[in-house]
C-alpha cells in the first residue's frame, strides 16, 4: 500500500502519521461518504451545506439535519481552530499503541462544522483550545485520502 | 393515588465485582432469582421484560428476544432500547408508562456482564476497531484517528476546564467521595481510602483524565422488578415510587457533541423533576453515572444541583460525601465498586436500597427522594429517574 502525500506533509510527526495510516482502521466509503474521501485523496476537505436553509454540517449525511433537504458539498478553506482535544497516552490497539502520546482533537472549521482529527506537527504539550490549525490530507489509495490538521503557520 | 402508580418492588445483584464462575447469561439469572426472592413476586407474574447488552461478552443469547426465551418470560410488553449504559433509566421511563397505561402489570429488567473475567481491563483504552479494518457508517469519520473511550470524556473535561476554570483537583474530589463510600461496601472492588493528591498524581491516561478519574472494570449483573402500587401491597418490600422519568439525546459519537460542557441531563432532568413535582433541593441522594469523574460533574450541573460551570466548586465543598448535602453513589459507584460495561441498572438498585433504609453503613438518614441518572454512549443519551419512599 502506498502512502503518497497529498499537500505538504513535511515534518517528522506528519511523517509518522503517513507511515501508520495503512495500518489504522480506515473508512469504508459508501454512497454518501465516497465524495468526501475522494476529495481528501485530491488534497481537499469537504463539508456539507443545505441549499434550502443554509445549515452547514459535518459529518456528511443524506439529509440536512436541520430541515431534511438534500445537502450539497462545499470545499472547506482548510483553516480552523482546536475546539477541544486530548492527549491519548494509552491505547492498546495497534498501530496506535506505538504512536502514543498523540493528540485527538475536535477541530472547528472556519465555516462552522466540527470534525475529529489528529493534530500533528507539534508536540502534544503545545496544543491548546483555540489554537489555529490548518488541514492537510494523506492519500491512502485511489479514492481514499484522510484529512489531518497541524498548527497554522504564523504570519 | 392511582392504584396503577408504578413502583419498584424487587431488586437483585448477582455476584461481583469479580465472578469468574459466572458467564454473562448466568449474571442475568442470578440477579433475577435474587430480585424475585427480594420482592416475593412469582416469576409467572412477570408480563413485561426489558434488557440491553444481553450476554454481550458471551456468544449466546446475544439480544433481547433470545434472552426473554432463555429466561422463560412470557411477555406482552417488551423493550430493548439500547443507548449504552443509561438504557436502564430509559427502561424505567418506558416501563413506568406501560404499567400506568395497563399494557402490562409487572416488568422485569435484567443485566449481566462478565466483562472483567472475559476481556480484562481494556474497554476504555483499546479503541473500537481492529487494525487495518474498514469501518462503515458514521464511525468512519472517527475511526482513523485513534480515539478511545476515555479520550471522548477527556475532551469534554478539557473544554469544561477551558470555559469554567474547573481544576483536576475538583474532579478528583468526586473520585475521593465515591471511594469513601466504597470503603463501606464489602463488595466494592476498591475500598482503600484515596486522596485528591492520589488521584491527580495517578498516571495520565488521556489528558486531563488520570487513571483514578476512570471507573473500574468488573463483572456484575442486576435485576429490577416494577409493578403497580396496588400489587405492591401484597409483596415483601416497601415500594419505591417512580415519581418522574426523563430521557434525552444530544448526539451519539463524541465528535457530534453540540456543547462539550453540557449533556441531555438538562432536558431529561427537567422532565423528571416536572413529573415528580420536586426540585433538586428536595433530593436526598443521587446515584449518578460515574464512568469518569467528568461525567458526574456534567450531570450535577445539567440536573440543576448547581449552576452551569459551578460544578467544580460544588463538588469541592464536600457535598457528595455521606453527611454532605447530596451523598453520591453510596455503593461505591463505577469509580470504585462495579462497572461491568453498562452501569445504569446499579443506579436504580442503590437508589431503591436507600429509600428502603437498607443501605447499611452507607445509609443516608431518612432518605425519601433519590435520583438516578445514567449516561449512555459518549455523554450522548441521558436517562433520569426520580424515586420516592412515600406515595405521591
Amino acid at each position: 500500500m502506498s502512502h503518497d502525500a497529498g499537500g505538504d506533509t513535511t515534518g517528522e510527526i506528519a511523517g509518522d502519521v503517513a507511515a501508520s495510516l495503512g495500518r489504522r482502521p480506515l473508512p469504508l466509503p459508501d454512497n454518501v461518504s465516497a465524495p468526501y474521501w475522494e476529495a481528501a485523496a485530491r488534497g481537499e476537505v469537504l463539508y456539507q451545506e443545505c441549499p434550502a436553509c443554509g445549515y452547514r454540517q459535518f459529518y456528511p449525511r443524506a439529509l440536512c439535519t436541520a430541515c431534511a433537504a438534500e445537502p450539497e458539498w462545499r470545499p472547506a478553506s482548510g483553516r480552523g481552530t482546536v475546539h477541544t482535544f486530548t492527549v491519548i497516552r494509552q491505547n492498546w490497539a495497534e498501530p496506535f499503541r506505538d504512536l502514543a502520546p498523540y493528540v485527538v482533537a475536535v477541530v472547528e472549521l472556519e465555516e462552522g462544522p466540527r470534525m475529529m482529527t489528529n493534530v500533528t506537527g507539534c508536540a502534544p504539550e503545545d496544543v491548546h483550545i483555540g489554537m489555529p490549525v490548518e488541514a492537510y490530507t494523506i492519500a491512502v489509495e485511489d479514492g481514499l485520502g484522510v484529512p489531518f490538521w497541524r498548527p497554522a503557520p504564523t504570519d | 393515588m392511582d392504584p396503577r402508580t408504578p413502583v419498584i418492588v424487587g431488586i437483585g445483584l448477582s455476584d461481583g465485582p469479580v465472578a469468574t464462575h459466572l458467564d454473562a447469561v448466568q449474571h442475568h439469572v442470578v440477579a433475577l432469582r435474587r430480585a424475585l426472592e427480594d420482592s416475593g413476586v412469582r416469576k409467572a407474574d412477570i408480563d413485561g421484560y426489558c434488557c440491553a447488552g444481553a450476554g454481550k461478552s458471551t456468544s449466546d443469547p446475544d439480544d433481547l428476544a433470545p434472552m426473554a426465551e432463555y429466561l422463560g418470560i412470557e411477555h406482552r410488553w417488551l423493550d430493548g432500547t439500547m443507548v449504552g449504559g443509561s438504557s436502564f433509566e430509559f427502561f424505567a421511563q418506558h416501563a413506568a408508562a406501560a404499567i400506568r397505561d395497563g399494557q402490562c402489570d409487572t416488568v422485569l429488567m435484567t443485566y449481566g456482564s462478565d466483562l472483567l473475567s472475559r476481556q480484562g481491563r481494556t474497554l476504555g483504552s483499546k479503541g473500537h476497531f481492529g487494525r487495518s479494518s474498514r469501518v462503515p457508517g458514521p464511525a468512519q469519520y472517527e475511526a482513523p484517528y485513534g480515539n478511545v473511550l476515555i479520550g471522548a470524556y477527556a475532551m469534554a473535561a478539557q473544554r469544561h476546564m477551558h470555559e469554567y476554570g474547573t481544576t483536576p483537583e475538583q474532579l478528583a474530589e468526586i473520585a475521593v467521595a465515591v471511594r469513601e463510600h466504597a470503603a463501606l461496601n464489602p463488595d466494592a472492588l476498591y475500598r482503600d481510602p484515596i486522596t485528591v493528591d492520589d488521584v491527580v498524581s495517578s498516571r495520565m491516561i488521556a489528558d486531563p483524565l488520570h487513571k483514578l478519574d476512570c471507573c473500574v472494570i468488573s463483572d456484575g449483573g442486576g435485576a429490577v422488578i416494577m409493578t403497580t402500587a396496588e400489587r405492591a401491597r401484597d409483596l415483601r418490600q416497601p415500594p419505591a415510587f417512580v415519581l418522574g422519568t426523563g430521557g434525552a439525546q444530544t448526539h451519539w459519537q463524541i465528535s457530534e457533541m453540540p456543547d462539550f460542557t453540557a449533556t441531555g441531563a438538562a432536558a431529561a432532568g427537567a422532565e423528571a423533576f416536572r413529573q415528580a413535582r420536586v426540585t433538586p433541593a428536595d433530593i436526598d441522594t443521587v446515584q449518578l453515572y460515574d464512568s469518569f469523574t467528568i461525567t458526574v460533574l456534567l450531570l450535577l450541573e445539567d440536573l440543576g444541583f448547581c449552576p452551569k460551570g459551578e460544578g467544580g466548586r460544588f463538588v469541592a465543598s464536600g457535598a457528595l460525601r455521606l453527611g454532605g448535602k447530596l451523598p453520591l453513589n453510596t455503593d461505591g459507584g463505577g469509580l470504585s465498586c462495579t462497572h461491568p460495561g453498562m452501569r445504569g441498572i446499579f443506579l436504580l438498585i442503590e437508589a431503591v436500597r436507600q429509600l428502603r433504609g437498607q443501605a447499611g453503613p452507607a445509609q443516608v438518614p431518612g432518605a425519601s427522594l433519590a435520583l438516578a441518572c445514567g449516561s449512555g454512549g459518549w455523554l450522548s443519551c441521558i436517562g433520569t429517574t426520580i424515586l420516592g419512599r412515600d406515595a405521591p
